[in-house]
């Protein structure tokens, strides 16, 4: 290839890189910033705004219900998202291709309409407000997601697989247990993971829905919108830092069962 | 005779407008291999999974031991079946999946790692027991699939094209493997190919079947001689078939006239011609006898054929070259390839077919 585009590619992948993740470094780098106000330069290096946060029991408070909420609804959503996907491997039947796409839909609703008719339906039977509405409504969004990645595993496994369980003797609840499952836990922990990670991270309906238990994005929200405070950076450095590691954690453990079964074929 | 170990009895399987099998019969006794060949979407496989309890038949009776299965489950029968695609299970090593049979079946640990290491050994593939599936070549895996399927000592063993995924070499070795085990072990194996020359190799008998009927079941040998009907002989290749019209008969011939030719037909018991009628009959290529010179022989004279070369195939010490007449007529015949060299073959050359009449087969429908 021609050196100057090679050299210009890489270059432009460098700006992209720096585009999207300067902000983040920024904020990162102003959670260690002993100033208040995020100008340059910079002050001296400080721990003094995790301090700060470890110490308030409300950003515990919110980082205990960010965590219930964000396993509940992990596990809940991948529980949905396995049978979403077993049951399209499995079976066909009229109006499949509806059912998928009703089953894919939640992501694609943009988030405000998402948020506002769950609050709407919430509060009508009476479910509102509590740390289980925000587990409901994260489970519906995050379903999707669990089911995809499980999906995709499960088109990678020899039709057979499942019949020859049976053909040794194993009834449907045994080769369910002993091949289907077995098959499926990279995408199942990977599945946990990811649904995890945007329920962590997820604000606009968390916000809706949770009444008085913030989780933590409602509660950065809380704090920049009363003043400036670099509190924020902190608890967004930490956000950042266990959402990336979930999606990180997702990708490794689909990823690496993946390659390790095509080296063999 | 003991009774008859599998039995189909007017078994018809239909997937939606779709008929895959259509009143299928046969028997099939204790002890023996048997080969389903045919051509793809026969019916082989799915009278293979009917077996098996895979799919459920729409009509008719499948009995095993004289007992009626069409309604058990896979789980509830045991017919171990050897997968095409061989179906190991890649989250387990090679031990697990030998053992998984004898765990579905509640064998408790230790006597089922004593089962599985006896036929890790028979399979002698106990040097691989701890090894991934994936770090095993084609015909270890077959061999793995082959211990899976019998550690729970069936008396019917179902085969589904087990070798099509194999290189060449590998699957004779595999045959051989195959037939010693069958004869050792005394079950029933079925084998599902649509491959000729493994069904002729392995089976004891064979069932030839076609748009999801049978077209004929018999011994290896009858089916090469003696195809029963136009479907059989054109599916057993190496058959030369000729279809015309009787113009003459008499007690031991019947005259017809083809295309390529007046030719002379031997008649068959039970099957009945008049002048006008149409026939086809099939000669098999070994006996079709290749000249330079028109030849003058009293049985070559029987039946004789111009034809110019085409081509010709090359295995081992047998040639089968390819002719056509003017009329466009293809013709195999098989010689020896050191015969060949007393010919001076060059291509478009004229050169003669005859063959005996005794060696011709009346062909049904």
């Amino acid at each position: 290839m021609d050196k100057t585009l090679k050299w210009s590619l890489w270059v432009y992948l460098g700006l992209v890189f720096i585009f999207v993740f300067a902000p983040i470094a920024a904020s990162v780098a102003f959670s260690f910033n002993s100033q208040r106000f995020p100008t340059i330069p910079l002050g001296e290096f400080s721990l003094q705004w995790y301090a700060a946060i470890l110490s308030d029991p409300e950003v515990w408070e919110a980082a205990v219900t960010s965590l219930i909420v964000s396993i509940c609804s992990a596990i809940l959503a991948t529980i949905i998202g396995f049978c979403t996907a077993y049951t399209d491997f499995r079976y066909n039947f009229r109006f499949k291709g509806a059912y998928l796409a009703l089953a894919l839909l939640p992501p694609t609703i943009p988030l405000i309409i998402m948020a506002l008719a769950m609050l709407a339906w919430l509060s009508r039977i009476g479910a509102s407000g509590q740390v289980w509405s925000i587990i409901i409504a994260h489970t519906v969004l995050t379903a999707p997601f669990a089911m995809a990645i499980i999906r995709l595993r499960l088109s990678q496994m020899d039709e057979s697989l499942e019949a020859a369980a049976w053909n040794l003797g194993a009834d449907e609840w045994g080769a369910m247990r002993h091949v289907i499952f077995p098959f499926a836990k990279p995408a199942i922990v990977s599945a946990l993971c990811l649904t995890a990670a945007v329920s962590f991270d997820e604000f606009a309906v968390a916000w809706f829905v949770s009444g008085l238990n913030k989780t933590i994005p409602v509660m950065i929200l809380e704090i920049v919108q009363g003043n400036i405070d670099p509190r924020v950076n902190a608890i967004g450095s930490f956000v950042f830092l266990t959402s990336m590691t979930l999606v990180i954690l997702a990708q490794v453990f689909f990823m690496a069962k993946s390659n390790q079964e095509s080296k063999a074929v | 005779m003991s009774k008859p170990l599998v039995e189909f009895d007017n078994v018809i399987k239909r997937f939606g407008d779709f008929t895959a099998v259509s009143d299928v019969n046969f028997e099939i006794n204790r002890g023996e291999f048997i080969a389903i060949m045919g051509p793809s979407g026969c019916g082989k496989t799915t009278s293979l999974r009917m077996l098996a309890g895979l799919e459920q038949p729409d009509e008719g009776e499948i009995r095993i031991n004289g007992q009626r299965v069409n309604e058990l489950k896979p789980n509830e029968r045991d017919t171990p079946l050897v997968w095409q695609s061989l179906a190991l299970f890649p989250f387990l090593n090679v031990r697990q999946n030998v053992e998984f049979g004898l765990k579905m079946r509640g064998m408790d640990t230790n006597a089922r790692r004593i089962k599985a290491e006896e036929w890790l050994g028979k399979m002698e593939i106990a040097e691989f027991a701890d090894r991934d599936i994936s770090q095993l070549s084609g015909g270890q895996r077959q061999r793995v699939a082959l211990a899976r399927a019998l550690v729970t000592e069936p008396e019917l063993l179902l085969l589904d094209e087990p070798l099509s995924a194999l290189d060449a070499h590998l699957v004779i070795r595999m045959q051989q493997v195959l037939t010693r085990l069958q004869r050792e072990l005394g079950i029933t194996f079925v084998y599902v190919t649509h491959s000729q020359s493994e069904a002729f190799a392995m089976a004891d008998r064979v069932i030839i079947m076609g748009h999801g009927e049978v077209a004929q079941m018999g011994e290896s040998k009858e089916i090469y001689r003696n195809p029963k009907t136009k479907f059989v002989a054109e599916f057993v290749g190496r058959n030369n078939i000729i279809s015309g019209t009787v113009t003459k008969i008499n007690k031991e011939i019947i005259y017809m006239d083809a295309p390529a030719g007046e030719f002379q037909v031997k008649p068959k018991k039970g099957i009945y011609f008049k002048k006008g009628d149409a026939i086809s009959f099939s000669v098999s290529a070994d006996f079709v006898n290749l000249h330079s010179k028109r030849p003058t022989g009293p049985t070559a004279r029987e039946n004789i054929v111009k034809a110019t070369l085409i081509s010709e195939e090359f295995i081992g010490s047998v040639v089968t070259l390819f002719l056509e007449t003017e009329d466009g007529t293809e013709f195999k015949t098989q010689v020896q390839e050191r015969e060949l060299n007393k010919i001076d073959l060059k291509s478009s050359q004229q050169l003669y077919l005859s063959w005996a009449t005794r060696r011709t087969h009346i062909l049904e429908g």
